[in-house]
């Protein structure tokens, strides 16, 4: 006899457990990355899923680049709250007050310097295993990464010299100093992510759900206004019905138009829309055709 | 959307230039799973290297130095669904030196597409290809007959490759395999048939990936739940929890059943099986749970819990086939480590009985085994195992080999 009502879903939901129960059993010092977008949000629950009726053995990690949406940081904190975890906040502030980080000017996008303050964070709770939310669907060179990620002692990605992963036999091994991370929904898709969220009632940041905003056209997209994003001569400020399919640094992540106000709603658009998810709305992953490769092998997720 | 689709996972093996890439590009194209930002974008780098129509390999090289040397150099999932079914592909370089990324991808796959060329048939390519299939246990293996629009849609070609791969796979112990007809350039029999092939009667690629079963691709009759991870609370609500939490390998359980714990030997029954979502009554692989037990037990990770039926051997030494994986060669002076299941133990390998030539099939003597070697070994290990044979279940009957000075995997091995 085998389970017939198993779903794509159950499946997807069972292997990222399984990841996660790896990581407590097999890592001394873990920790979960989150940030309080949609993607992490599954991981808090994929995380009680494993753990529950324990505490989960981890803290919760957020690199703040202080570039964020405000309905994103409430939510972080308030589920971080509901679920009685420990919740450590690292900011991008502190790199610069220290130096390690230096910006061109205050609305330069910050995401490239998260790595800093990641590996900074890394060193001082000395972290071995990171978790982290990417899936494979994002983006070429994360669909080529392994779902247990080893990082030498810099933080950086070496493509050409990965560990080969078979069946769900997962080498956890680093020396001293070295750390992996670690990516639980790496199978998961945009898709998957959204039937998720109805089927477990998850309770995201507002900003997912069309809602009226002040943007402005620029570079071919539509960019938030913002006390960060201004406009510029001979731009217009303009009110729009749109939503948000990531959440980042709020320099650079631009809204769709969207009038879907829930998740089965959103699904249905995920189903038809002709654009990925970071095409639409990461201004940072278009500058090249490997910006992502390049910034994951100075540490990145 | 659907969301009671089923999860296929599937791999595609070719030689350089079989077209492969472009095949896995169509299946995307066809079934509307590439988005408008990538079609611009390999549509411009066509363009840049003077390419007439949009090359849909490109849609799969993921990496700088892939794009600039025109190759694939490691394995690349890509995920799409259709209505039926969601689908994660496993997309593996041709060349010669990549058999451990074929190894790799094909250890979680339910299906392989072979590909051939149509005008060259049955390749030393195709046969490695096949027997790393069956050597990995994938359960269904589709043999592609490609770029049948170069060969004049010809029925005699189709059939001549056929016939010489069957002799072959026969060879193998290789029965149940589909074989289709196709042209990923043209796109005839992937998702629609085209025009060309009225001659076949069998189901276009994308059919059989819709409807092929899988449901009894794991193993289904035998218990097998190696502990990951025991959960004490220690909490007031929970003050004597003790829930021991893993994945079913295989087989299923009840609330009730009688298990066996290895390697102690000892037995108990089952008290609950935990749940976030609730207790069930009974659980499946490959679900993950937590079980509580009757009895109080001293049991820590890596222990398994056994039905009853099929027991799986619990022994200091076995034999198995190997397959390595690292730039250093096999010391057989050395310890390593293997992980088997939730366990990882130390071990030596005592024996080195032949090698495989993956080309012939032949087995010649060997003293090393270098990447990409595939061979025959023993192997003594420091404390013993909990194993089922790899052609019974996969899940225990696999283990990866991990040497300790740089902490690399080096090997994959199936228990003979």
């Amino acid at each position: 006899m085998s389970n017939r009502n198993f779903t794509h879903l159950d499946a997807l939901e069972s292997e990222s457990i399984h990841i996660m129960r790896e990581v407590a059993a097999e890592c001394k010092n873990p920790a979960l990355l989150f940030s309080g977008g949609k993607d992490s949000i599954v991981m808090l629950r994929l995380a009680e899923k494993a753990f529950r009726p324990a505490k989960f053995p981890f803290p919760l990690v957020h690199i703040d680049t202080e570039h964020n949406f405000p309905e994103v940081i409430a939510t972080r904190d308030k589920l971080a709250a509901d679920l009685g975890e420990r919740l450590i906040v690292r900011s991008l502030e502190d790199s610069i007050k220290k130096g390690t980080v230096v910006l061109k000017n205050e609305t330069q996008s910050r995401n490239v310097f998260q790595s800093v303050t990641l590996l900074e964070t890394i060193a001082e709770f000395g972290f071995d295993a990171c978790m982290g939310g990417a899936r494979r669907d994002e983006e070429k060179a994360r669909a080529k990464e392994r779902i247990f990620s080893f990082r030498d002692d810099f933080g950086q990605w070496d493509p050409k010299n990965q560990r080969p992963e078979l069946w769900d036999i997962y080498n956890t091994r680093v020396h001293a100093g070295e750390n992996i991370r670690v990516f639980p929904i790496s199978n998961w898709t945009e898709m998957d992510i959204w039937q998720y969220i109805e089927r477990e009632n998850l309770e995201i940041p507002s900003i997912y759900y069309a809602h009226e905003r002040e943007v402005i056209q620029r570079a071919g997209g539509i960019m938030p206004v913002s006390h960060l994003v201004q406009p510029q001569a001979g731009e217009t400020v303009i009110t729009k019905t749109v939503r948000f399919r990531t959440v980042g640094d709020i320099t650079c992540t631009c809204p769709v138009e969207s009038p879907a106000k829930n998740a089965a709603e959103i699904i249905i658009e995920t189903a038809t829309t002709r654009i990925t998810e970071r095409g639409a709305t990461r201004m940072d992953d278009q500058t090249s055709d490997a910006s992502m490769e390049l910034r994951k092998k100075e540490g990145y997720f | 959307m659907n969301t009671t689709t089923q999860l296929l996972r599937f791999i595609t093996a070719g030689s350089v230039d079989d077209g492969k890439s472009t095949l896995i590009g169509r299946l995307l194209h066809d079934s509307k799973s590439i988005f408008e930002d990538q079609l611009s974008a390999i549509s411009k780098t066509s363009e840049k290297r003077g390419m007439a129509t949009v090359d849909l390999s490109l849609l799969t090289d993921g990496l700088q130095a892939e794009r600039e040397q025109g190759i694939t150099i490691d394995v690349a999932y890509r995920y799409f669904a259709t209505p039926k079914r969601k689908f994660i592909i496993g997309d593996t370089p041709g060349h010669e030196q990549y058999t451990r990324n074929m190894v790799t991808a094909a250890s979680t796959a339910n299906l392989v597409v072979i590909l051939v060329d149509a005008r060259k048939g049955v390749l030393v390519q195709t046969r490695r290809h096949t027997y790393l299939a069956s050597l990995v246990g994938i359960p269904h293996i589709v043999l592609a007959v490609n770029k049948m629009d170069m060969v004049d849609y010809s029925e005699d070609v189709f059939n001549a490759i056929c016939t010489e791969y069957r002799q072959f796979a026969a060879q193998l112990g290789l029965n149940n395999i589909t074989y289709i007809p196709l042209s990923a350039l043209v796109g005839d029999m992937l998702v629609d048939r085209g025009d060309n092939l009225n001659w076949y009667q069998g189901t276009t690629l994308m059919e059989l990936l819709e409807t092929v079963e899988i449901d009894h691709d794991l193993n289904t009759t035998d218990f097998r739940f190696p502990v990951q991870w025991v959960c004490r609370p220690q909490t007031e609500a929970f003050h004597d929890f003790r829930g021991f939490m893993g994945r079913i390998e295989s087989g299923e359980v009840a609330v009730g059943d009688e298990i066996t714990i290895q390697p102690s030997g000892r037995t108990t029954t089952v008290k609950e099986i935990v749940t976030y979502d609730g207790n069930l009554e009974r659980a499946y692989a490959p679900q993950s749970v937590a079980i509580t037990l009757a009895d109080e037990i001293d049991i820590s990770r890596g222990d398994m819990f056994v039905g009853k039926g099929n027991q799986p051997k619990v022994a200091k030494e076995f034999e198995a086939m190997l397959c390595w994986l690292s730039e250093s060669p096999l010391d057989l002076n050395r310890k390593y480590v293997i992980k088997h299941t939730t366990r990882s133990v130390k071990c030596v390998f005592t024996r080195l009985d032949y090698r495989v030539d993956v080309n012939t099939l032949e087995q010649h003597d060997a003293t090393t085994l270098n990447m990409n070697d595939i061979a025959r070994v023993a192997i003594k290990v420091q404390q013993p195992l909990v194993f089922d044979s790899y052609l019974l279940d996969h899940g225990t009957g696999s283990f990866i080999v991990i040497d300790e000075a740089t902490n690399n995997t080096v090997g994959a091995g199936m228990i003979a």
